[in-house]
C-alpha cells in the first residue's frame, strides 16, 4: 500500500508504483476532473498540483507522490488556493470561457497556481504559464482575459 | 456519475459502489415526477412523416409527440436538447429559444440530453435521423423549439385563466411568472404545471415579433459553465459502471490489414488484464483499470495479415492526384464555355494547391461504453450520429432499434469525428462486449496514438485553378479542378452524391459566388485510396476557400486592384457576402497603414470572404514575418451574417474558436502516411496551436431578420486564405501548400 494525500484527506492505494498519478486518481479514486488527453506531457489537461506547484499527472508515476499533497480540481477550491480558485472559476463563468469543456480542469489548476505565485500576470506571464494546456475549441482568447479578470479580482 | 437523471448530463462522478437497484429507483422516481410535470405534445408534419419512414405525399400532415420542456411543480423548467453539446454551445442555444417563447427567467432553465429516438428527436433538415452536424442544431430547431416554447406557454395561461376565471388576454407571462394585474394575482409556473398539463394545445400559436425578445440577441450565459470549470461535467471517459472493464485495442498499423494471429501470453501477465480477445479491427485488451489495459495492450504481438492493407505513401498519394487534375473530371457546375474563355484570354493565370490529410484531434480521445444484456444493449457515449449508431448497432446484435439505448453525454470536441459515417468506434466497442459474452460493462478507450493513427481524417486534396482576364483585367473564365477522396461514399448519406459529385467535396468551390460569365468546376474521386475519411469542422470549405479565396486574390493583385473592391466589384448578386465582406473591411481599418515592422520582420494585411453552411464570414489578417520565415498572426477582425443572432456571445467564442483551429491546420497540421502508415501519433508532432499562438479576435455580427443558420463551422474556412493573403501582401509569396512552411517564407 502506497500513502498519499489528495484534497487533504490521506488515501492508501495498492497500486504498482511505476502506475501514472493520473490513473490513480481516475481509475481508483474516481476524482474524474483531473482528463486524460495525451499521456506525454503535451496537453495539460492532467494537470495537479504536487506541493503546491503544478505538474502533470500523467507523467508522474505514483512512487514520485507517495507521502506528498496533491491538489485537485475537486479539492482546489477547499485548499490553500482557495481565494485564488475562487477567483478563476468565478471568472470562467463570467467571461464563458469553457467550450467543449475537457481541458479546462486542466486549464484552472495552471491559472490557479500561476495566480498564486504571481497576482498581477504580464500577458507574457500568462503565455509562459499557459503554453503547456492544450484547447482543441480555442478558448485561448478568454483564457487569457479571464486570467487578467481574476487577478483584478485578487489585487 | 449520477444515474439519477439519465439521460441527463450534468453529472457527478458516480461513486463506484452504485448498483443497478440503486439506477433504476432513481430513474423511475424522477420518471414519476416527470409526469406530474407538463410534458409537451406539438404538431410537427415533417417529422411525422420521416418518422414513420414511409413517403408521404407533401402537405400531409400528422400528429407526433415531441417533448422538449419539462416543467416541474419545483419551477424548474428544463429543456430536453435533441442535440450533442460538443462545445459549440448547442444546449445554450437550444434552451435559449424554448425559454424565449415561453418567457422563463433563465435561471430556472434546466438542460437535459435526449436518448436518441428519431421519432421524437430528428434533425428536420437530415429527415428521419436524430444527429448533429452540418452546423444545423439552431437552423433546424429554431421553428420547432419556438412552438414548443409558445405551446407550454399558452397552456400554462389557459390554466391560469381558468383557475382565476379571467379571460387569458388580460395574463400576462413575465420572466417566470405568470400575472393578471387587475386582480393582483401571480403564480410561479411550477404551481401551474399540473394544471396547464390538463389543457390542450392551443391552435394558432402566436410566436414573438423579434422586437418582444428578451433572451435572443440578448448576453445569456452557458448552462454547462459551473460543472465545466469545476471538473464536476461528466465526458464518456469518465463513466464508471459497477463491474466495468476498461478495454484498449491494438489497431493494425496500415489500413484494410486483419489480424492473422496474435499472441497474448506477455499481454495476459500484466496485473490487472482480465481477458484479450480479438475483434474485427484489431486485438482488444480487457483490464480493470485503463493503465493495465494500455500497458496489456502494448505487450502484445499481434501478427498481421496485410493482403488487402493500403500501402502507398503521402508522396504517391499527391502525385498521383496531380496526374489526375491534367485530365478533366465530373462536372459540378459549368457557366458559358471556360475553355474557350481560357483559350482566347488575354492573360491567364495559373496555381495549384495540396491539402494534407488532418486528424480531428478533440481533446477527449475516442471512448465510448457498452453494456449488454440478452435483450438490450445500454449505451454512454457523447455523439453526433445517434440515429444512424443506433441501428448499426440493432443491426450487429440482432436487436430492435428500440433495444438500444444510448445515454447522451458531454463530447470533450468533436469537430466531426463523433459523427462515424461508419460507427466505427461504437461498434468496436460493441464487438469488445461481445466479445466477453456481455458478462462485463466495457469502456472502449483509444490512447492519444490510437486517436491520431487510426483513421478517419478530413480528406488530402489538389486543386488546379485558372483564370483567364481580358485586357482590362476583368475576369471572364475560371476553370477549377479538384482531387480528393468522397466523405460520402459509403455513408448515410451516400444518395446525396449526383453524377459523380459528392457535395461535400465541392462545396465552396461550385457556388463560388463570383461574377464570372464563364466557369467550370471539376472533381476528380478517387476509390482505390484506403485511407478513411469523413467530415472535418467546416468540411469542404476547409480546402475549397483556401483555394478560391488566395486565387482570387492573386488575380486582383494581378490586375493591380485592392483585394477588397476587387471583390465587392464580383459580388453584386450576392448582398450578404458583400456586407460581411464590407463590415470586416471597415473594422479591421482596411486601407489604412499597417504599424510599421520591426527591423528584420514583414507585415500584411489580408482578407477573404467565404459562405459555409447558409452563414456567410468575412475575415482581415494581419500578420507579422519573422527573417527566418516563421509567421505570427496578429490580429483577425471578423464580421459574421448568421441571421438572427441567438446567443451573440457563443457567436463570438464560436468565431475565436474557430481562429484557433484552423489556425493549427494552417500552420502545423498535416497528417501524413509513409508506405501506408501514418507517422503523427500524438501532440508533439501533430501540434495544435498553442496561447502564445493565438492572435486577436475582434468579432462583429450583422443585425438580421433572418432565420438563424450555422456557427459552430462557418468561422473556420476564411482564417488560412485571409491569413495566407496577408502573408503574401508582406512577402509577395503565395503559399499554394498547407501547412505552411517557414522555409518558403525566409527573409
Amino acid at each position: 500500500m502506497l500513502a498519499f494525500h489528495v484534497n487533504g484527506k490521506t488515501v492508501r492505494v495498492d497500486v504498482d508504483p511505476e502506475t501514472p498519478l493520473l490513473w490513480v486518481l481516475r481509475d481508483t479514486l474516481h476524482l474524474t476532473g483531473t482528463k486524460y488527453g495525451c499521456g506525454m506531457a503535451l496537453c495539460g489537461a492532467c494537470t495537479v498540483h504536487l506541493d503546491g506547484q503544478p505538474v502533470r499527472a500523467c507523467s508522474t508515476p505514483l512512487s514520485a507522490v507517495v507521502g506528498k499533497r496533491i491538489e485537485t480540481i475537486e479539492g482546489v477550491i477547499r485548499g490553500s488556493g482557495r481565494r485564488v480558485a475562487e477567483a478563476v472559476q468565478a471568472a470562467w463563468q463570467r467571461l464563458d470561457v469553457v467550450q467543449c469543456g475537457y481541458c479546462q480542469p486542466g486549464q484552472i489548476m495552471s491559472a490557479v497556481a500561476l495566480l498564486k505565485s504571481n497576482r498581477k500576470p504580464t500577458d507574457a506571464d500568462i503565455d509562459a504559464a499557459m503554453t503547456g494546456n492544450l484547447c482543441r475549441c480555442g478558448t485561448y482568447q478568454r483564457i487569457r482575459a479571464a486570467i487578467h479578470e481574476a487577478a483584478r479580482g485578487l489585487a | 456519475m449520477d444515474l439519477s437523471r439519465t439521460p441527463a448530463i450534468s453529472h457527478r462522478p458516480m461513486d463506484i459502489s452504485t448498483d443497478t437497484a440503486r439506477i433504476e429507483n432513481q430513474s423511475r422516481r424522477h420518471f414519476f415526477k416527470g409526469v406530474a410535470g407538463l410534458t409537451l405534445a406539438i404538431y410537427l408534419p415533417h417529422a411525422a412523416a420521416a418518422a414513420r419512414g414511409r413517403a408521404v405525399a407533401p402537405k400531409v400532415s400528422a400528429f407526433v409527440p415531441n417533448a422538449f420542456l419539462r416543467i416541474g411543480d419545483d419551477d424548474t423548467v428544463t429543456v430536453i436538447a435533441k442535440h450533442l453539446e460538443m462545445g459549440q454551445g448547442t444546449h445554450t442555444g437550444l434552451a435559449t429559444i424554448v425559454a424565449e417563447e415561453l418567457d422563463a427567467a433563465w435561471s430556472q432553465v434546466r438542460i437535459e440530453a435526449a436518448p436518441a429516438d428519431a421519432r421524437r428527436y430528428n434533425n428536420l433538415l437530415w429527415g428521419p435521423m436524430q444527429g448533429t452536424g452540418g452546423s444545423t442544431a439552431m437552423a433546424n430547431s429554431w421553428e420547432q423549439l419556438r412552438k414548443a416554447g409558445a405551446a407550454a406557454r399558452a397552456m400554462l395561461v389557459a390554466a391560469a385563466a381558468r383557475r382565476w376565471q379571467v379571460p387569458t388576454d388580460e395574463i400576462t407571462v413575465n420572466v417566470g411568472v405568470i400575472a393578471h394585474t387587475p386582480s393582483r394575482r401571480k403564480a410561479k409556473f411550477g404551481e401551474l404545471a399540473a394544471a396547464a398539463a390538463r389543457e390542450s394545445v392551443p391552435a394558432g400559436l402566436r410566436l414573438k415579433d423579434p422586437r418582444e425578445f428578451r433572451l435572443v440577441g440578448k448576453q445569456v450565459l452557458r448552462k454547462d459553465s459551473a460543472d465545466k470549470v469545476r471538473g464536476e461535467a461528466t465526458f464518456t471517459q469518465d463513466v464508471y459502471l459497477p463491474g466495468m472493464l476498461t478495454a484498449v485495442v491494438a489497431h493494425p498499423p496500415r489500413f484494410g490489414a486483419k489480424v492473422k494471429s496474435f499472441d497474448a501470453v506477455r499481454a495476459r501477465a500484466v496485473k490487472g488484464v482480465v481477458d484479450v480477445v480479438a475483434i474485427p479491427s484489431g486485438v482488444a485488451v480487457l483490464a480493470k483499470d485503463t493503465w493495465s489495459a494500455k500497458k496489456g495492450r502494448d505487450a502484445l504481438a499481434v501478427d498481421w495479415d496485410e493482403t488487402s492493407a493500403f500501402k502507398l505513401g503521402s508522396d504517391a498519394i499527391s502525385a498521383r492526384y496531380r496526374e489526375l487534375a491534367q485530365t478533366p473530371g465530373s462536372v459540378a457546375r459549368k457557366e458559358g464555355d471556360a475553355q474557350a474563355a481560357l483559350t482566347a484570354a488575354a492573360h491567364v493565370l495559373r496555381a495549384s494547391y495540396d491539402f494534407p490529410y488532418l486528424a480531428h484531434a478533440a481533446m477527449e480521445p475516442l471512448n465510448c461504453v457498452v453494456r449488454l444484456s440478452p435483450e438490450r444493449c445500454e449505451i454512454w457515449n457523447g455523439e453526433q450520429m445517434h440515429t444512424v449508431d443506433q441501428m448499426k448497432v440493432a443491426e450487429l446484435l440482432g436487436l430492435k432499434p428500440e433495444q438500444v439505448t444510448l445515454n447522451m453525454l458531454y463530447a470533450g470536441g468533436s469537430f466531426g469525428r463523433r459523427a462515424s459515417k461508419d460507427s466505427d468506434y461504437v461498434l468496436e466497442a460493441v464487438n469488445v462486449a461481445r466479445a466477453i459474452s456481455g458478462r462485463a460493462p466495457v469502456k472502449l478507450v483509444w490512447m492519444r496514438e490510437d486517436d491520431m493513427k487510426a483513421g478517419y481524417y478530413r480528406p488530402a486534396f489538389h486543386h488546379a485553378l485558372e483564370a483567364a482576364l481580358d485586357p482590362q483585367g476583368r475576369l471572364v473564365g475560371w476553370r477549377h479542378r479538384l482531387v480528393g477522396q468522397s466523405i460520402m461514399a459509403g455513408s448515410p448519406m451516400a444518395g446525396m452524391i449526383k453524377a459523380g459529385i459528392d457535395p461535400s467535396s465541392v462545396e465552396g468551390a461550385s457556388n463560388l459566388p463570383y461574377a464570372v460569365p464563364n466557369l467550370l468546376v471539376e472533381l476528380h474521386t478517387p476509390t482505390d485510396i484506403g485511407v478513411p475519411v469523413l467530415w472535418w469542422r467546416s468540411v469542404g470549405s476547409t480546402h475549397t476557400a483556401y483555394a478560391t479565396e488566395t486565387f482570387l486574390d492573386e488575380v486582383a493583385a494581378s490586375t493591380g486592384q485592392d483585394p477588397v473592391a476587387y471583390r465587392m466589384a464580383l459580388l453584386g448578386r450576392h448582398p450578404r457576402h458583400a456586407g460581411v465582406l464590407r463590415l470586416a473591411a471597415d473594422k479591421a481599418g482596411w486601407g489604412t497603414p499597417l504599424a510599421p515592422a520591426a527591423r528584420g520582420e514583414r507585415r500584411g494585411r489580408g482578407v477573404a470572404v467565404h459562405e459555409s453552411f447558409r452563414s456567410f464570414v468575412a475575415q482581415v489578417a494581419e500578420v507579422t514575418v519573422h527573417a527566418d520565415g516563421s509567421v505570427r498572426v496578429d490580429r483577425i477582425v471578423c464580421a459574421v451574417d448568421c441571421g438572427i443572432a441567438i446567443n451573440p456571445d457563443t457567436i463570438r467564442a464560436q468565431i475565436e474558436g474557430s481562429v484557433g483551429f484552423a489556425l493549427s491546420a494552417m500552420l502545423h497540421g498535416a497528417i501524413t502516411l509513409k508506405d501506408g502508415v501514418v507517422e503523427q501519433s500524438n501532440f508533439h508532432d501533430y501540434a495544435p496551436i498553442r496561447i502564445n499562438e493565438m492572435p486577436r479576435v475582434e468579432v462583429h455580427i450583422v443585425s438580421s431578420a433572418e432565420n438563424p443558420t450555422g456557427i459552430g463551422e462557418p468561422g473556420v474556412p476564411p482564417v488560412a486564405p485571409a491569413v495566407a493573403n496577408a502573408i503574401a501582401a508582406a512577402t509577395g509569396k503565395r503559399l499554394r501548400r498547407l501547412p505552411i512552411s517557414p522555409e518558403d517564407l525566409k527573409a
